[in-house]
């Protein structure tokens, strides 16, 4: 690991102030960062420790407000979340083990690198690790990666599975720089790789996440997440689903649903939600509109399995969801 | 403020790159605790924070600075082994015993979070609060330990005899 100072913030305007326009990095509980910086990876040459910052899971307007620095398994064990938005739960406990769920910030889980061994080893290409130096997974071993969205400089995947739970329940994120504050939809916080796939978001150098809201949202309640990986516990996702759908009288009402394991950033399904609003909650038509989600994927050598794993999870989800309607 | 070690403060070490793992074995030759992968898959150098476990070669010591860290030579009192220490002996619950200090310290912290009723991946009804530790609640919750030697099945009954449905 190459020498690096640290500073313990106070508070989050601290924090931005300490990290001066991003010279330094922000730290939370350290569990991708510290190991990506002791790879060399990540060559951080100062880190602002943000976990003083608010853990509070609290009211707002219906919804909850989160603490950036709260810990992955406080989220989940939260009373609130379990009964409101039961998928956010599912996919906490679904993610890394409890002793990283501890230690795991929510910013943190947000901004945690891809898991593309490419990325992880020096000797390999990487254009997220390297710009312009290329990639080795495009033609190496790749049957973890992207097969949406993905381009022709990287395939990597983000994977968090908290961040699918949050993509399909519209939360936002708020965010803190040296000119102020601002809000963003966390659909549009993660890019897709393009010919930029060094950079995994669009927030600016500096830019600190506070705090992410969850709107208030009557259909999470009965929302669900399912996650497909190798191992039963303790493994990243091939393929996950959260979703949530509201039926009435046959007919979906409304509809989220997000993927995880798929792209460089949590996918929302939006295509598949257009074509299933207002139309009959038939398993036949879940299938249908998860087959046009999938239109546009593109398979590589060894995860071409994923597009009809995806399109298969995401109709027996719908399906599951919809029998327990009332 | 120091890092209290089983109730021993010592002082953050200068350098931030030292990882509580590190701080404990190399600095302190406190070797209860070991280095497995030290990449945070194999859950061998869990420790205790606040009675939270953790894994001690993704946490950099200064950051937990002013905090109580328990590690495996902390729970037994003089002689007496701590009674899950004594379960994994009679369960056969290691072969080589590399993983086991951190099966145990992990196994504790695993114990008070189902007191308190977190849920994990196999909870059947996320608004229930109360957890019994079945065998298959304890492999869930203790996902996070791997065992090379394959002792997982006596470590699953060490822990289900200690403190699992059946625990006397």
């Amino acid at each position: 690991m190459r020498p690096f100072t640290y500073a313990r913030a106070a508070d989050a305007a601290d924090a931005v102030r300490l990290a001066d326009g991003g010279r330094a990095r922000y730290l939370g509980g350290g569990t991708n960062l510290v190991d990506l910086a002791r790879e060399t990876v990540e060559r951080p040459e100062a880190l602002v420790d943000v976990t003083g910052l608010s853990t509070a899971i609290e009211e707002i307007g219906g919804g909850l407000l989160i603490g950036a620095a709260a810990r992955n398994a406080a989220v989940a064990e939260h009373r609130a979340v379990r009964t409101r938005y039961p998928a956010l739960a599912r996919a906490i406990v679904a993610g890394a083990s409890a002793q990283i769920r501890n230690m795991a910030t929510v910013g943190g889980n947000i901004l945690q690198r891809t898991r593309c061994a490419y990325f992880y080893d020096d000797g390999s290409r990487c254009n997220k690790r390297r710009p312009e130096q290329g990639c080795d997974a495009i033609e190496g071993f790749n049957r973890g990666h992207a097969v949406l969205g993905a381009s022709a400089a990287c395939v990597a995947t983000h994977p968090s599975d908290m961040c699918v739970a949050l993509a399909a329940f519209d939360a936002t994120v708020h965010l803190r720089n040296a000119d102020g504050e601002r809000t963003l939809p966390i659909t549009d916080l993660h890019r897709l790789p393009g010919n930029r796939p060094d950079l995994d978001t669009v927030l600016e150098p500096g830019e600190l996440i506070t705090a992410v809201e969850l709107p208030a949202l009557a259909l999470a309640a009965s929302s669900a997440y399912r996650k497909v990986r190798d191992r039963a516990s303790y493994a990243f996702a091939l393929v996950s689903v959260a979703a949530a759908i509201e039926v009435t009288d046959g007919i979906v009402s409304d509809v989220r649903i997000a993927l995880g394991g798929v792209a460089h950033k949590p996918w929302r399904a939006w295509t598949a939600e257009a074509a299933l609003r207002g139309g009959p909650a038939t398993a036949e038509r879940f299938r249908r509109a998860a087959e046009e989600e999938l239109a546009s994927a593109v398979a590589l050598r060894h995860n071409a399995f994923k597009i009809e794993l995806a399109e298969r999870t995401i109709t027996t989800v719908l399906t599951d969801l919809a029998g327990e309607q009332p | 403020m120091p890092i209290v070690i089983n109730g021993v403060a010592t002082e953050v070490p200068p350098d931030p790159r030292v990882s509580l793992l590190d701080l404990l074995r190399e600095r302190l030759t406190m070797t209860g605790t070991k280095k497995g992968c030290n990449q945070g898959a194999c859950g061998a150098c869990t420790v205790l924070a606040d009675g939270e476990r953790i894994l001690s070669c993704l946490a950099l010591a200064v950051q937990y600075d002013g905090r109580r860290i328990t590690t495996v030579e902390g729970l037994s009192e003089n002689d007496t082994l701590h009674p899950l220490q004594q379960a994994f002996v009679e369960h056969d619950g290691f072969q080589c015993g590399y993983c086991t200090p951190g099966q145990i310290c992990s196994a504790i912290g695993m114990v008070a979070e189902a007191n308190r009723g977190a849920p994990c991946h196999v909870t059947a009804d996320l608004a229930e609060e109360t957890v019994v530790l079945t065998r298959e609640q304890i492999r869930e919750r203790m996902s996070g330990n791997l065992c090379r030697c394959g002792a997982h099945n006596g470590i699953v009954e060490a822990i289900a005899a200690t403190y699992g449905d059946g625990a006397s």
